[in-house]
């Protein structure tokens, strides 16, 4: 039935009668043939460049080409003077590791060729977190970073180690004579030989303090966990065991207490045949303010805000314990928040439920409520332990710091300058300070107001050991020896406690006598570490007293206008900020690239005259607004979020960061400025602005076309009582006055090509555990060497994307239905009702991700226009591009139905207009030297991964044996941690993916068009009646 | 008459040859008699020996991994070398003071031992390290440049006195040209001028005749039509190709000469994408012990032992080999090879699967490398170059599963027998672009 819902991108489309919508939808280039660099479409016309310049422009650009061709260059190849021998050139190898950069944590497998690592690829052997996101993918990036710390620094000159190294030393040992405290300021490390070290350190210097503080503090959820079992650490969910997940504010599929839960999460998402007849997934329930990917995925979300949220949660509790409290909840909560109880009740220990919210009593009540259940999702008792901050013992410091108490300051992969609220004041009292240190990887506040300057290696330049699951040891390995003058934390320690060991030594010898207990420490290391019964020794949870926090709860009152902090899935806590993968990596909700913003939702702008409006080339454009916490004030440009709480506004970490960067990635604001006491949710007040600021949102850079059958689903109870027929009908056309489906050879005016033979490659895409993370989005650019093309390139529609993730909103009753209201509306006072009533559609859509690349069309449109025959057909499946055959005619993108083609409208490497780590030797390292760097004025798109395709066959060839079905992959399958993308073989008949294609679900994108995709999607279905 | 000739050349080279025979024979004796009178030990014999089970650490004029043997006789008592050579370790336990001497000089690196040779074989090749091989002297060779340099000297001294003579005649001839026209005057004899006769010049007639223009203006813009499209054509085309490299690596000599396969330099032809320039570890397997050239020498090139040794002289350079003390230094300079086949950076090319699956010879793409002196480029690269190796050249498919099923499906339906690489897909632009 809802096959032929209506799907909108954008609010503007809400009112069919916006002139600049219809415009859009008529004029499918809205962009004019640009003529000049970049900007400034208005000095062509005053350009004194005429037809006989140009001509002789050409003429001489003719002859300068033949005369630079006469000549090749002379092109020397260095070989190794002693070859190692895992190295040969040609061939990758892969090294397990783990990144744990205080943020994310993730066991990987790295890819390297000639010794550089070139891409992070998932670890199948990880039981935990071994799927990384796509900020670890984009990390390799950072490795090659120019803007990296190169050296050691004292007073911001360049030192030796050794003389830096004194220096530390005599600093700490004064303080220790004058009795000065020492504060060491950490990361989370999750590593027990560094814990081991710096409990060593403290042994050895009574005077140092060691506080750990995560940029982005889970510290409330650790307080809980800590009152309830007594150590500090999260509780661990598998989602997969979930039938009924209830979430109260917890984006369990971003970055909520440090992410990687999507896994477990996804495999529940697929209808499953459960020994009866019908069909079962997993119900998700989703209360929460900021329209997160958690839930876009949900089934049933509920836009509240943070104070309703807890009163929803203390009415849960009181309900499920029969404890009466007295909690006001509008009629249309209750009726959800009941529903939520109704569906714990009925799944028992099938249930789960979680929170995000930063309240002690918040998170002790949702352990008490899933202990209550017997949650077989929840476990305690193997906790994560990649979250350590304490944020009371960070103010106790800060205001130490600010009160003179402290002498001396070493601060460890954190920036506290940069990321704390009022971060200026904190910088002067550094100064002041008579020793301090940061240690990092880049420039950055709190480095600049030290006197030492210690330059970390990058994490794929160390060793290293973590726990990031209790029980669940990790090793990190170097790839690549350290490109600049620089160590890591862990040499700094042993340096400082005089040990002989190198920190590698130091690890084995831990390793051997303390986890491995006879097991094989080359083989953990091979692993990527080893798996042993959980470390803590665990107590059954203390009996609190909940019921007085729950009523405290329950009297939660939502006052003015509430700033939600969040993390986006691109930048994260924004360590990262100067990847230019990241920074051009569209957020999968607000398609907005390049900065970040003020969601707010349609009514309270429009209450506070704020607006967005779309400019005629499809780019967006908001105002700005100002706000304020006390006299902190910060600028920010608004972004209308359909879906956003009324009374809450929600602004991105992350941005807005000057030291460390390019100047092409300062973008975007601080919010770290108004996160005061690291609570994430804050009172602010909202003055608005007339000023605009310039997005770089794709949102509108394509509009459907009236094409609204661009993504189906249907609900669980349709996908089980009825026929494919009924909500995944094959369309069909008139041939003859015979209704015909357009599958059918008889409508097919195209003659087929013969795939029978050989392989014949597949992709599918199943909607439904897709949650739109946009992992696959970084892999695509990591593997394809994909350029960046910058924000004003963005906002031009000119990304380079191979493959973008496509959303779409739609309303619970259809779009025409509101249009129909709209025309029969007569009299003002009706009509000022009936459209705040249409405003709803806006007010909490469902969210649809659909990933989209080159479909591989078997009857290519491009390729029938292609003048030079550039774009054709292979018999594997694969739509093929002759980079170096294509004069640039566009006609293939044109005439592309799936818009998946993107043109090289500039040279984006060794190019000075486009900085983004391609102008120097150090940032070219990433690129795979399998795939070709495309030039300017060249066409280019998705090749299924071609080279990795090819490289199958040809091991495959070479060891003389059948490709087996699990080799085949391509970027974005491989990145796809919930395996919503499947590919491989269809001639293969036993492989998943002509299972796949078999499957009832299964429907190729806009099939009426008659193009015949090698690209499949399985229809979305909704776990709701 | 020719074939009597025939035979007369043939006797004549018999007869050379019985007569060169008999010389070798004569002196080959005279050499025994001599050595035999002499030393009692046979150097042949010794070199045979010497090369069997000393050669790889030995060498008679240098150190190598053990001592130079060139007058060990001399240093050394004759017993103490016969119990040495058949078992050092034991002399070695057995506190020997010259042989503890010897092996810690030599890093504590054991010989090896040889209880296999007799007295008479040590003998033999103690004979054979002192053995100095008569001076050869080659007279022809210095004769021949004297002979060249006459030869040359008379030709110009023939052909000025024929422009002598020449000169002579013109001289003659405008002489007695004057004295019969003195002749004819005095003798009343008019002369009548010859009458010029006004002939329009033949570049005048060409730009006359319009339609000669036309043609032969068709003609000059198709030939450098012709000439122009060549020149464009062969721009980015290195087909012969020959840089100087920084080390003369002759592979005539390796590859030809010494026959070693090209896979074991080039070893990752087999695994990879790229054949790979050898790292230096793999030139020092050999030349740890091969110090210098002892080959043919090419004297006219100046291609002469000495310059060969010198080249080796700059591989231990490069790699930091110290050949007096046989260590490595650490000091590396790694060499700059100019590279001679560069494929742009839009073809995908694959030695693996051309070498190991398609199991082509190097030879048919690199040309005759074992008698190239210098490298060279020897197929143009082009891509109709490829495209037409890929439409003759039949896959490779015995002993390889992968093929099995595709192409007994595949040949089936195009009705070979056999199928072409072209058939199976090798002429589909991703498969080589991308």
């Amino acid at each position: 039935m809802s096959s032929n819902k209506i799907y909108w991108k954008n609010n503007d489309q809400l009112d069919p009668s916006n002139p600049m919508i219809q415009k859009l939808e008529q004029n499918e280039f809205s962009e004019k043939l640009p003529l000049d660099f970049n900007n400034n479409d208005l000095n062509i016309k005053n350009d004194s460049t005429s037809r006989r310049d140009f001509l002789k422009y050409a003429g001489f650009s003719t002859a300068a080409a033949a005369l630079a061709g006469c000549e090749g260059p002379v092109i020397k190849s260095v070989p190794y003077v002693v070859q190692p021998e895992q190295i040969r050139p040609g061939i990758a190898n892969y090294y397990a590791t783990a990144i744990a950069d205080g943020y994310d944590f993730a066991s990987v497998l790295v890819k390297t060729r000639e010794g550089r690592p070139i891409k992070i690829k998932n670890n199948p052997d990880a039981r935990v977190l071994g799927s990384p996101n796509g900020r670890v993918q984009a990390s390799v990036l950072s490795l090659y970073d120019s803007m990296r710390l190169q050296g050691p620094k004292l007073n911001q000159s360049k030192i030796s180690w050794t003389e830096f190294m004194e220096g530390i030393k005599d600093k700490i040992n004064k303080l220790l004579d004058e009795n000065k405290s020492l504060v060491i300021l950490t990361q989370t490390f999750a590593s027990p030989t560094t814990q081991e070290l710096i409990d060593k350190l403290k042994d050895k210097y009574s005077n140092i303090k060691h506080v750990i503080y995560d940029t982005i503090s889970e510290s409330s959820s650790l307080d809980a966990f800590e009152n309830a079992y007594g150590f500090r650490a999260l509780a661990d969910y598998d989602f997969s065991k979930a039938e009924t997940i209830i979430s109260l504010d917890a984006d369990i599929l971003g970055d909520w207490q440090g992410g990687g839960y999507d896994v477990g999460y996804s495999s529940t998402r697929i209808p499953k045949k459960d020994n009866g007849e019908k069909f079962k997934m997993s119900y998700h329930m989703q209360f929460e303010a900021n329209m997160t990917l958690s839930g876009a995925n949900a089934d049933k979300r509920i836009p509240a805000s943070p104070a309703v949220v807890k009163k929803i949660l203390a009415f849960i509790y009181a309900e499920l314990t029969n404890y009466s409290i007295d909690v006001e909840l509008e009629p249309k909560i209750h009726q959800a928040a009941s529903l939520a109880i109704k569906m714990i009740r009925s799944s028992k220990s099938k249930a789960v439920i979680v929170s995000g919210i930063q309240d002690v009593s918040v998170q002790e009540l949702v352990l008490a409520i899933n202990s209550l259940i017997k949650s077989e999702a929840f476990d305690p008792k193997n906790p994560k332990l990649i979250r350590q901050g304490n944020t009371k013992e960070l103010l106790e410091v800060i205001d130490n710091l600010k009160q003179d108490k402290i002498g001396g300051l070493i601060s460890v992969g954190v920036n506290p300058v940069n990321n704390l609220a009022n971060g200026s004041g904190l910088a002067e009292a550094i100064k002041k300070l008579d020793f301090s240190a940061t240690f990092s990887t880049k420039m950055n506040e709190t480095a600049s107001a030290s006197q030492y300057v210690g330059a970390l290696n990058h994490y794929l330049e160390s060793w290293g050991d973590f726990e990031f699951k209790s029980g669940h040891f990790l090793i990190a390995q170097p790839t690549i020896r350290p490109l600049f003058d620089t160590l890591q934390f862990q040499d700094i320690l042993i340096n400082l406690l005089d040990e002989e060991l190198d920190y590698y030594d130091y690890i084995k010898k831990y390793w051997i006598s303390n986890i491995l207990a006879g097991a094989s420490f080359k083989k953990a290391i091979h692993d990527g570490g080893i798996i042993l019964p959980s470390s803590k020794s665990f107590n059954e949870i203390k009996q609190l007293d909940l019921n007085e926090k729950a009523f405290k709860l329950a009297g939660s009152k939502h006052e003015g206008m509430n700033l939600i902090l969040y993390s986006k899935a691109g930048m994260g806590d924004g360590q990262q900020a100067n990847n230019p993968w990241l920074q051009e990596f569209p957020d999968p909700i607000t398609r907005v690239s390049w900065d970040n913003y003020l969601t707010i939702s349609k009514s309270d702008a429009s209450n506070l005259g704020l607006k967005n409006i779309n400019v005629a080339n499809g780019a967006l454009n908001g105002n700005y607004a100002l706000i304020s916490i006390g006299k902190n004030e910060l600028k920010v440009p608004v972004l209308i979020q359909p879906g956003q709480a009324k009374g809450t506004v929600g602004l991105a970490f992350g941005y807005g960061k000057r030291l460390g960067l390019k100047e092409e990635m300062q973008v975007g604001v601080n919010a770290y400025e108004l996160y005061f006491n690291q609570e994430n949710v804050q009172q602010i007040s909202i003055k608005p602005s007339i000023e605009f600021h310039e997005f770089a949102c794709i949102q509108l850079h394509n509009t459907l076309m009236g094409r609204g059958d661009i993504v189906k689903e249907t609900t669980l109870e349709i996908f089980n009582t009825k026929d494919k027929e009924y909500w995944n009908p094959v369309p069909k056309v008139s041939k003859n006055h015979i209704e015909t489906e357009v599958t059918s050879p008889e409508v097919d005016m195209w003659q087929s090509f013969d795939s029978s033979i050989g392989h014949h490659f597949n992709l599918s895409i199943d909607l439904n555990s897709c949650t739109g993370c946009g992992a696959c989005v970084i892999a695509c650019h990591v593997e394809n060497n994909v350029p960046v093309v910058g924000k004003e390139e963005i906002r031009k529609s000119r990304d380079m994307h191979w493959l973008r993730i496509d959303r779409y909103y739609s309303s619970e009753e259809s779009f025409e239905a509101d249009g129909k209201i709209k025309n029969d509306i007569s009299g003002l006072g009706e009509s000022l009702t009936t459209l705040s009533q249409m405003e709803r559609a806006s007010e909490n859509p469902q969210v649809v991700f659909q990933p989209v690349m080159c479909q591989h069309c078997n009857h290519a449109p491009c390729e029938t226009v292609c003048p030079v025959a550039a774009t054709s057909h292979g018999r594997q499946g694969q739509n093929h591009m002759a980079y170096n055959r294509c004069v640039g005619t566009r006609y293939c993108a044109n005439n592309c139905p799936y818009k998946v083609r993107r043109f090289n409208w500039f040279l984006y490497s060794n190019n000075d207009e486009f900085d983004y780590h391609m102008n120097d030797d150090l940032g070219r390292m990433v690129l795979n030297p399998d795939v070709v760097v495309r030039s300017r004025g060249v066409m280019e798109k998705c090749s299924f991964c071609i080279q990795m395709t090819q490289k199958t066959i040809l091991d495959a060839k070479l060891e003389g044996r059948e490709v087996s079905e699990s080799e085949w992959s391509c970027a974005c399958s491989d990145a796809c941690a919930t395996g919503a993308m499947v590919f491989g073989d269809v001639n293969d008949k036993n492989s998943k993916v002509s299972k796949l294609k078999e499957n009832n679900r299964m429907y190729h994108l806009l099939e009426s068009v008659g193009t015949k995709p090698n690209v499949m999607y399985q229809l979305k279905i909704r776990n709701k009646d | 008459m020719q074939r009597a000739y025939h035979i007369f050349v043939t006797k004549k080279i018999k007869s050379n040859v019985f007569v060169i025979s008999l010389i070798f024979f004569a002196s080959i004796s005279i050499l025994i008699s001599q050595s035999i009178l002499a030393q009692e030990a046979d150097p042949m014999l010794g070199k045979k020996l010497f090369n069997a089970n000393c050669a790889a650490c030995h060498k008679i004029n240098k150190k190598s991994v053990g001592p130079a043997l060139k007058g060990v006789s001399a240093k050394y008592d004759k017993e103490w070398l016969y119990s040495w050579i058949k078992n050092s370790p034991a002399m070695i336990k057995s506190g020997d003071e010259q042989a503890i001497a010897i092996w810690e000089e030599y890093n504590k690196s054991p010989m090896n031992i040889f209880p296999q040779l007799s007295d008479q074989d040590i003998d033999n090749i103690i004979a054979y390290t002192e053995y100095n091989p008569p001076a050869v002297v080659s007279t022809a060779q210095q004769t021949t440049p004297a002979g060249n340099n006459s030869s040359s000297i008379s030709n110009n001294i023939i052909l000025t006195a024929l422009a002598f003579v020449f000169l002579l005649l013109i001289i003659m001839l405008i002489l007695v040209r004057r004295t019969l026209v003195r002749i004819a005057v005095a003798s009343g004899v008019e002369l009548i001028p010859e009458k010029k006769v006004t002939k329009t010049p033949i570049w005048k007639a060409f730009v006359n005749n319009q339609f000669l223009v036309f043609l032969s203006a068709i003609f000059l813009l198709l030939s450098s039509a012709y000439y122009v499209y060549g020149y464009l054509m062969q721009l980015g085309i290195d087909q012969g190709y020959m840089p100087i490299q920084p080390i003369h690596f002759s592979h005539k000599i390796h590859s030809g000469a010494n026959q070693i396969d090209c896979k074991y330099c080039h070893s990752s032809a087999r695994v990879s994408k790229h054949s790979g320039i050898p790292s230096l570890n793999i030139c020092m397997n050999c030349h740890q012990n091969i110090s210098e050239y002892n080959g043919e020498e090419d004297i006219a090139s100046g291609y002469t032992k000495e310059f060969y040794t010198n080249e080796i002289k700059k591989l231990y350079n490069a790699v930091g080999w110290d050949e007096e003390n046989q260590v490595y230094t650490g000091e590396t300079q790694p060499v700059k090879w100019v590279r001679i086949h560069n494929l742009p950076d839009f073809v995908y090319f694959n030695h693996a699967q051309h070498v190991e699956v398609g199991k082509i010879q190097c030879q048919k793409c690199h040309g005759p490398v074992e008698e190239m002196e210098v490298m060279y480029q020897y197929s143009p690269l082009t891509m109709g170059w490829c495209i037409n190796c890929h439409k003759e050249s039949n896959i490779k498919v015995e002993n390889n599963e992968y093929y099995a099923k595709i192409h007994k499906e595949l040949s089936k339906k195009y009705g070979v027998e056999k199928l072409t690489v072209a058939q199976m897909g090798g002429l589909e632009c991703g498969k080589c672009h991308y």
